[in-house]
């Protein structure tokens, strides 16, 4: 088994699935010859041919229309959207479109097509580039959404993203691009869409993250290991459809959660976390569920990114609040 | 301020000199006769019996459509009558294995390429059946976001090249679509990829209620295309012969791998824009209605054939009666298509397994429902 960062484990899975599948077509701007701005289609053009991986003008609309069209010739499209920010600019090819092929055609046509986007802050990027858009996607029927938070995750959901028959949304936090190594099978693999991994187990609390909070939260588990409590760190891995059952499982056993998030706290997916909960598991419930978010601004300037983003202490603050409830 | 440099290049003029070469392409003038030889198709007597046919028809269909709509028969509709040749005889220049992605103003086209009448009724009633294309027929539901069927057509032909087929993908759209993003973004796509797509942008004056000349600068839409790197025509969108040759060059052109072209059709549609309340009264003087019904397609193209001895009062009246059986039949079919249901439109959101959160509505609603 090879040592891989995320971005190495993301080229490795679209490498595995152009081998795979002669269906699936690499593009976006910059994805030839440059191999993507964060090199996430390194040397592929070379290996499959300007046919398979390719450059496109740069327009983001376009690119989804193309992935469209390009789905009705039964192809498998995996466009980037060079930086999620851009996505204002293809939110109709994607939710006015792409979410509702199959649905407007009755079924007659489907989209096999991963939108693969870097996102997430914390990396000092000029405006636009480190947004937390997750909820415009999770709020459209018909897309999955997903966000790896482990190289090993990436490569596996990634693979299962492009095998669906349905559009996915696969955002990719930049910060975890090259923050850590593991270790990824060389082989093909899935990991399944819509299910959580529960990342550390624990008895007193759980805590319900995804992308890079799942970090911090996992963090801020040890700490608060340290003082005694026992904490439990579930990774969504999947944010449409949510893995319920195994937050409600979590939830029954510890009695106590929080919800943790980049994104700032309106309209987010910790609020459909904490309402599923709520929904499901109020008599398990020994206090509030709390939410872990950024403020209610746009995304900062990169100066004051600092205190803006959650972190561990932020996660550790507010589960203290909920075990002594 | 410089004093003037013959030497400048002179951006002015050289716009006027290419706004200048699109002078609108014609065959047949208002008086159905042949002005432009050397362009003449020379369709066969069955070909140019067929193709008035089809105008006949959709014009009667158009009449039945408003009427149906009043009677609260049908629902959505946009009126066609005007844009017989423009939209007609650009799909008699298709062949089946062709793709088209209409705009909704364009069912017509997907009527001739294939989907049965009765699921166009459905369309207009809202129910999803209208939109389930039988196999073999390559169109897609109309488009109801104006201008994204030009960059899903630039996909289309791109997988249609990737695939090596001869085929094209043509969209529509129209004078007001051609302000749209997705418009320049469609064409440009295409024109970099030189993949096999026909853009035909229907000029027929409004965008509801707005003026073309109030959409953009250009003095024609055709000329748009040249910024794309796209051979583009301007065509007379009420003579039948002349769309036919610009749509069958484009086509040839496309499937020899020659790339995208840019069509723009000089029409006008006589109704207003969708029978859900617009008032044309309020923004087109009766004056311009009736200078353009004096280039009226049918007319013109009635009167070339009737000087050829293929047509006479005789033929239209059977034309008209097959078109008012079969619109008769076709609404009966639709009336007679299950209540839809939601838990059907659930089914149809995703291929294969519903998501957790829907899977459990389901069950909800099936449960509704079967009450």
């Amino acid at each position: 088994m090879a040592q891989m960062t995320m971005i190495q484990a993301i080229t490795d899975a679209l490498r595995t699935e152009l081998k795979n599948d002669e269906n699936v077509l690499v593009f976006g701007e910059d994805v030839g010859v440059n191999g993507g701005v964060f090199r996430a289609t390194e040397g592929l053009q070379k290996e499959f041919g300007v046919d398979r991986v390719f450059d496109t003008p740069l327009a983001e609309s376009g690119i989804g229309g193309l992935a469209i069209g390009l789905s009705l010739q039964g192809f498998r499209p995996v466009p980037e959207i060079q930086f999620f920010g851009f996505v204002y600019e293809v939110m109709d090819s994607i939710s006015g479109q792409l979410a509702r092929m199959s649905y407007r055609s009755g079924g007659v046509y489907n989209a096999p097509v991963t939108i693969r986007s870097p996102f997430g802050g914390g990396v000092h990027t000029p405006e636009m580039h480190s947004d937390s858009l997750e909820s415009l996607m999770t709020a459209q029927p018909g897309l999955t959404v997903v966000v790896p938070s482990t190289p090993y995750d990436a490569k596996g959901l990634l693979i299962s993203s492009i095998r669906n028959d349905n559009p996915v949304i696969f955002l990719e936090h930049l910060k975890l691009y090259r923050s850590f190594r593991e270790e990824v099978p060389e082989e093909a693999y899935e990991i399944p869409l819509g299910k959580a991994d529960v990342k550390r187990e624990g008895k007193d609390l759980t805590i319900i993250a995804y992308g890079l909070m799942v970090h911090e939260s996992l963090k801020a588990a040890e700490e608060l290991e340290k003082e005694g409590h026992s904490v439990e760190v579930i990774d969504l891995r999947t944010i449409q459809p949510i893995d319920i059952e195994t937050i409600i499982a979590s939830v029954e056993k510890t009695g106590r959660a929080i919800v943790v998030q980049e994104a700032q706290k309106q309209a987010g997916i910790a609020a459909n976390v904490v309402a599923e909960i709520t929904e499901r598991a109020i008599l398990s419930l020994e206090a509030p569920v709390l939410r872990v978010a950024a403020p209610d601004t746009v995304y900062p300037f990169p100066q004051a990114e600092g205190v803006w983003l959650p972190n561990y202490k932020d996660v550790m603050e507010t589960a203290k609040k909920v075990l002594t409830f | 301020m410089g004093k003037k440099n013959n030497n400048i290049f002179d951006a002015k003029q050289t716009l006027t000199e290419i706004e200048d070469k699109f002078e609108m392409f014609q065959i047949l003038n208002e008086e159905g006769e042949i002005i432009n030889d050397e362009a003449d198709p020379k369709l066969s007597d069955e070909e140019l019996v067929e193709l008035m046919t089809r105008m006949v028809y959709t014009r009667i269909l158009d009449q039945r459509s408003i009427s149906l709509n009043r009677q609260g028969r049908l629902g959505f509709y946009a009126p066609t009558a005007g844009q017989e040749a423009s939209q007609l005889a650009s799909h008699f220049a298709l062949e089946k294995e062709d793709w088209i992605l209409p705009g909704y103003r364009d069912v017509p086209q997907i009527v001739w390429h294939g989907l049965p009448l009765d699921k166009a009724f459905l369309f207009s009633r809202g129910h999803f059946m209208g939109n389930q294309v039988p196999e073999g027929v390559n169109v897609l539901a109309p488009q109801i976001i104006i201008g994204a069927q030009y960059i899903q057509a630039a996909g289309v032909a791109l997988g249609i090249q990737k695939r090596g087929k001869k085929a094209v993908a043509v969209t529509y759209t129209g004078d007001g679509g051609s302000s749209q993003g997705d418009f320049y973004e469609g064409i440009n796509f295409a024109g970099a990829f030189k993949s096999p797509a026909i853009f035909i942008v229907q000029n027929n004056q409004f965008a509801i209620s707005t003026p073309r000349e109030l959409q953009t600068a250009a003095k024609t839409i055709a000329q748009k295309g040249v910024a794309a790197g796209l051979p583009s025509i301007l065509v007379d969108g009420m003579d039948a012969l002349a769309v036919y040759v610009a749509t069958r060059d484009a086509r040839e052109r496309a499937v020899n791998g020659e790339g995208p072209t840019l069509i723009e059709t000089m029409c006008y549609r006589y109704g207003p824009h969708t029978m859900a309340g617009d008032d044309p009264t309020r923004y087109r003087t009766s004056d311009t209605d009736n200078e353009w019904a004096q280039k009226d397609p049918l007319v013109r193209f009635r009167k070339y054939l009737e000087a050829k001895g293929l047509w006479d009062e005789q033929k239209e009246e059977a034309v008209i009666e097959r078109a008012k059986e079969e619109i008769k039949e076709a609404i009966k079919k639709a009336d007679a298509a299950p209540k839809q249901k939601v838990t059907q439109l659930m089914e149809n959101m995703y291929k294969g397994e519903m998501p957790s959160n829907l899977k459990e509505q389901y069950e909800i609603y099936k449960e509704k429902e079967s009450k």
